[in-house]
């Protein structure tokens, strides 16, 4: 897997998170992204390929077509993290009110 | 190739024994009683938590000298079912109101005294701009690293 470095690196770049923010509401083609955006299907394909090579993205074959989408396990660093701080927030929060209301059960027997 | 397309988030959910105005009340107004104590930025290591109950209200951390840090917005508030907040703390652990990460927590009662609380974090895309600031989180190996392996841990036993 590249760096996370790599993949926020080619997120940062405005045109190319545009991309990625289609493809996120669906896969799509060069010319269907083209057409949508204000440059041209060759700076398109260069976007893609820096996306592709920082695994954010990923394409298939469709007749003449490559059809591109996201890739779901792009940011996965960033995805254990906050997986992580969850479950033991949660874990703490269930603690909590599982507690709170059995202390209520019994002062109200 | 069939794999449905996905936005970048994270879904956690939990039983939890009691009914669902108990517990939303206690994700809510009894925030600070449950958050965990080493999951905060500001400045100093003795904090209030506070989630204000209304659309607006402010998600924030207020340190016993009286400092005040936001981490995010209320932006849907639908006692006792369901509460969306923004979660605009950046990667390098300062606040960017900019962010806009979504925290969306809905309250479903399974049962009289049985409640799932399913968490999503999303538009996780948008730690996307801040390169720099994740870059240097990444790259600082001391604290942050003991704390996600802290935290993994906790929640490797919490899941068995």
């Amino acid at each position: 897997m590249p760096g996370v470095d790599q993949q926020l690196a080619a997120l940062a770049d405005p045109s190319r998170r545009a991309i990625f923010e289609m493809l996120i509401l669906d896969a799509s083609s060069v010319g269907e992204l083209a057409e949508r955006l204000p440059i041209s299907r060759p700076a398109v394909s260069q976007h893609l390929r820096v996306l592709g090579e920082a695994k954010l993205v990923l394409h298939r074959r469709d007749g003449t077509r490559n059809i591109y989408r996201v890739n779901p396990e792009g940011l996965q660093t960033l995805r254990n993290y906050l997986d992580a701080m969850w479950s033991r927030a949660l874990r703490d929060f269930k603690a909590a009110a599982e507690a709170t209301f059995n202390k209520a059960g019994k002062e109200r027997s | 190739m069939n794999t449905a397309v996905r936005e970048i988030m994270v879904r956690k959910s939990v039983v939890v024994n009691a009914p669902v105005a108990h517990v939303f009340a206690v994700f809510t107004e009894g925030h600070d009683t449950w958050w965990p104590r080493d999951h905060h930025i500001g400045g100093c290591k003795e904090f209030t938590a506070i989630l204000e109950p209304r659309v607006g209200g402010r998600w924030f951390e207020r340190g016993d000298d009286g400092s005040e840090c936001d981490w995010g917005r209320v932006l849907a508030w639908d006692p006792p079912h369901r509460l969306v907040v923004s979660w605009d703390i950046g990667a390098d652990w300062k606040p960017d109101p900019s962010l806009g990460t979504e925290v969306e927590i809905t309250f479903i009662a399974e049962g009289v005294q049985r409640t799932r609380v399913e968490l999503t974090h999303r538009k996780l895309e948008r730690y996307g701009d801040k390169a720099e600031s994740m870059r240097a989180m990444f790259e600082s190996d001391g604290a942050w690293a003991a704390t996600l392996a802290t935290m993994a841990k906790a929640a490797e036993r919490a899941s068995r």
